[in-house]
């Protein structure tokens, strides 16, 4: 991002100011991002690297051995939990695009006055505490609570036990809760940026596609949704990423079969106080999101991000 | 292990919300953390942590009336007002004030916050915390804590002779126990049909359980009931016992039999019905059958785990001497059946059942806060592990918790 906004700045500068004083401004206004950056990213991110090499214990302290071999442990003892965080968080940011999508272009397009009072409310739920609104799913999944009722009695939670999201006829602690928590968790991450997007559209474009004749869907998916790609793209980024990560959701919703890659990290890193491999989980739950957010953009082939 | 039951009260304390928070986005927030909390690249020369002694700090106690103290959240009396009472009387008392804080949320997480600064030699801001029994056995080992002056503490002759030799601290002069709790199976009769729960092992393969059983992330509590079922001295575990026992977890929890592993969090779902049964704190079901009436707790009959959470006073502590007159303070009868009247664990110090068969009879004659001397014999706590045997029963326990 830092290098993106570099690079948007230089090339500005000199062709606006004298070459003499544009050299020295942008960098002296990108100084605090900078210092930032080395501070809270660039330095822990070679320490963290230092870690995940050394051997030792809490009592002798921490030697680095270049101990490479604590990544292939890692890997062995913990890709289904990898595996499983990949899956959880890319079926939440699937949930919150098939939810946020119409709701942002309702907002956008569709609610009139009441266009601020609804963005004030997708977002209001933030102004709650994570943890506080996590638990408030186990209230509204609880085993005697109206919605559990609702699913027995129309028979969903064979359908969601048949397909493997639940498990002993109820509905928290499973999968299904634990995406739940998630998309509900991370929403608002989707629907504002698309927002941002769809309100920008021009609607006259809406007309002049059917002015051509376009039905419903093709003035979607041939106009609006081109269009609204960049949303798309930085809408799913900010849920898969952090959703990736979340242990609260997995720790709070799921049961013994839904550990997610953050829960090994914390216990790693508090309980066992094995840090090199806490640390070379960190480090290839950084790399495996790089990749495939690398992987992801360039499908989506969208340079403008946002 | 305070209240464990005021979960919401803990988990909106800005701490542990805020590392999680952290932790949510675990690439680069772990980043910051084990930067902030390992030791990366530093090697604290050898063993030199392991073999350094205490360190004391110049006690500024007579000039500077204070003494920080932490400890966890719900732990203590609190009056209409949020108010401490017993914390108040002691200031007029004394003249010394308390800077009370409640940010011990989590043994695990408040070493990880502490042990950077006592790691470098520096005062951590506080005079004495409470940590619980294995805590206290590393802090120890480490090297983190402070001898106590018991000159200053006249009233530990109160100490209940039982406690007084504590295998993670003979003879105890490191450390004082702040409340005591037994470890046990608490179950739901709404849940569980009306069924009573009374074995571990009842609660590991009873069908009609069946994914709804939860047991605790701490791992003396949970494999200790195991240990102690399959006719294994807590004080005497060897590495194999630890394994088997543990190995009795995993199977019920391949066949899912267990919802979860919980912190204090397993109160909740225990009261709603949604947990039939699991391990839990005795103190948290006294506070949670005041709610609940219908709760049913059991003690295991071959032996009963049991923990203590006990002040220390760290490396560097500004005021000793102050810690160590607040000490003094609460192992006073009077004082200490106000708080065990208020937070429902077993207090330490002797003459406090007396004092409550007085003023609250109802307190005084509960089984889980005044064992009688037949339940405590059975009382056992777990025997403090070197280094290698905490590192590797954790990892091993954390391999079924997160597995």
């Amino acid at each position: 991002m830092a290098a993106l906004t570099q690079a948007a700045v230089g090339a500005e500068a000199p062709a606006a100011r004298p070459r003499r004083r544009g050299g020295l401004v942008p960098f002296l206004l990108l100084a605090p991002a900078l210092l930032w950056l080395v501070v809270f990213f660039v330095v822990p991110t070679i320490s963290l690297a230092s870690q995940s090499l050394q051997t030792g214990d809490i009592d002798n302290g921490y030697t680095l051995t270049w101990h490479f071999a604590t990544y292939a442990d890692a890997m062995s003892r913990y890709w289904p939990q990898f595996l499983r965080s990949i899956i959880y968080a890319a079926s939440a940011t699937l949930g919150t695009l098939l939810l946020g999508y119409p709701l942002a272009w309702f907002i956008a397009h569709r609610a009139g006055r009441w266009k601020n009072l609804l963005l004030v409310l997708v977002v209001a739920p933030f102004f709650t505490n994570f943890l506080i609104r996590t638990l408030a799913w186990q209230i509204i999944l609880t085993d005697n609570g109206p919605v559990t009722g609702f699913f027995r009695a129309t028979g969903l939670t064979n359908v969601l036990q048949a397909i493997g999201l639940t498990d002993n006829n109820s509905l928290l602690g499973s999968q299904f809760a634990v995406t739940c928590g998630l998309i509900y968790n991370f929403l608002p991450f989707m629907v504002l940026p698309l927002y941002t997007i769809l309100e920008r559209l021009d609607t006259r474009l809406l007309d002049a596609a059917g002015d051509l004749y376009a039905d419903g869907w093709n003035t979607f998916w041939k106009v609006i949704w081109p269009l609204s790609l960049p949303g798309v793209v930085s809408g799913t980024l900010l849920t898969f990423i952090p959703a990736a990560g979340d242990y609260i959701n997995s720790k709070l919703l799921g049961n013994t079969q839904t550990v997610m890659i953050g829960q090994v990290i914390d216990a790693q890193f508090l309980r066992v106080l094995d840090y090199p491999i806490a640390a070379a989980l960190s480090f290839i739950l950084m790399a495996a999101i790089i990749i495939l957010v690398a992987g992801y953009v360039r499908a989506a082939g969208t340079e403008e991000l946002v | 292990m305070s209240d464990r039951s005021q979960f919401f009260t803990s988990m909106t304390s800005g701490a542990i919300s805020r590392r999680s928070a952290l932790a949510g986005l675990a690439g680069l927030a772990a980043a910051g953390a084990l930067t902030a909390c390992g030791s990366p690249g530093r090697n604290p020369s050898g063993s030199a942590s392991a073999s350094s002694s205490p360190v004391a700090a110049p006690d500024k106690s007579d000039t500077d009336m204070l003494v920080n103290w932490s400890n966890w959240p719900e732990y203590i009396d609190v009056d209409d007002n949020g108010n401490h009472p017993s914390i108040q009387a002691f200031t007029k008392k004394t003249g010394i004030k308390v800077n009370y804080n409640e940010d011990y949320n989590d043994n695990d997480e408040f070493f990880a916050k502490v042990r950077p600064l006592l790691e470098a030699g520096q005062d951590t801001g506080r005079d004495t915390w409470v940590s619980t029994d294995w805590m206290v056995a590393r802090l120890i080992r480490l090297g983190y804590v402070q001898k106590l002056d018991y000159a200053n503490i006249p009233n530990s002759s109160n100490l209940e002779p039982s406690l007084k030799d504590a295998s993670f601290d003979p003879g105890r002069p490191y450390s004082l126990p702040w409340q005591i709790g037994f470890v046990g199976i608490a179950y739901n009769p709404k849940a569980t049909g009306g069924r009573k729960v009374t074995s571990v092992d009842q609660l590991l393969h009873d069908p009609t359980l069946k994914g709804r059983v939860t047991m605790l992330t701490e791992m003396r509590d949970t494999v200790g009931l195991v240990l102690i079922e399959q006719g294994v001295d807590l004080g005497q575990v060897t590495a194999d016992q630890f394994t088997a026992a543990l190995k009795v977890v995993q199977d019920a929890k391949d066949a899912g039999q267990l919802k979860g592993f919980t912190g204090n969090e397993y109160t909740k779902p225990l009261a709603s019905g949604d947990t039939a049964a699991c391990v839990a704190w005795t103190g948290d079901v006294v506070q949670l059958r005041a709610d609940n009436p219908s709760l049913g707790y059991s003690l295991g009959e071959k032996g009963i785990p049991m923990f203590s959470d006990n002040f220390v006073i760290p490396n560097l502590a500004q005021h000793k001497k102050n810690a160590e007159k607040l000490i003094d303070y609460y192992y006073d009868p009077a004082v200490m059946a106000e708080v065990t009247d208020y937070v429902n664990y077993i207090p330490p110090v002797a003459g406090a059942k007396e004092i409550l068969l007085k003023k609250d009879p109802g307190v005084a004659n509960n089984e889980l806060i005044f064992p009688s001397q037949e339940v405590l014999a059975k009382a056992q706590t777990f025997r403090g592990l070197t280094a290698e045997e905490e590192t590797s029963f954790n990892r091993q326990f954390q391999a079924v918790v997160t597995g």
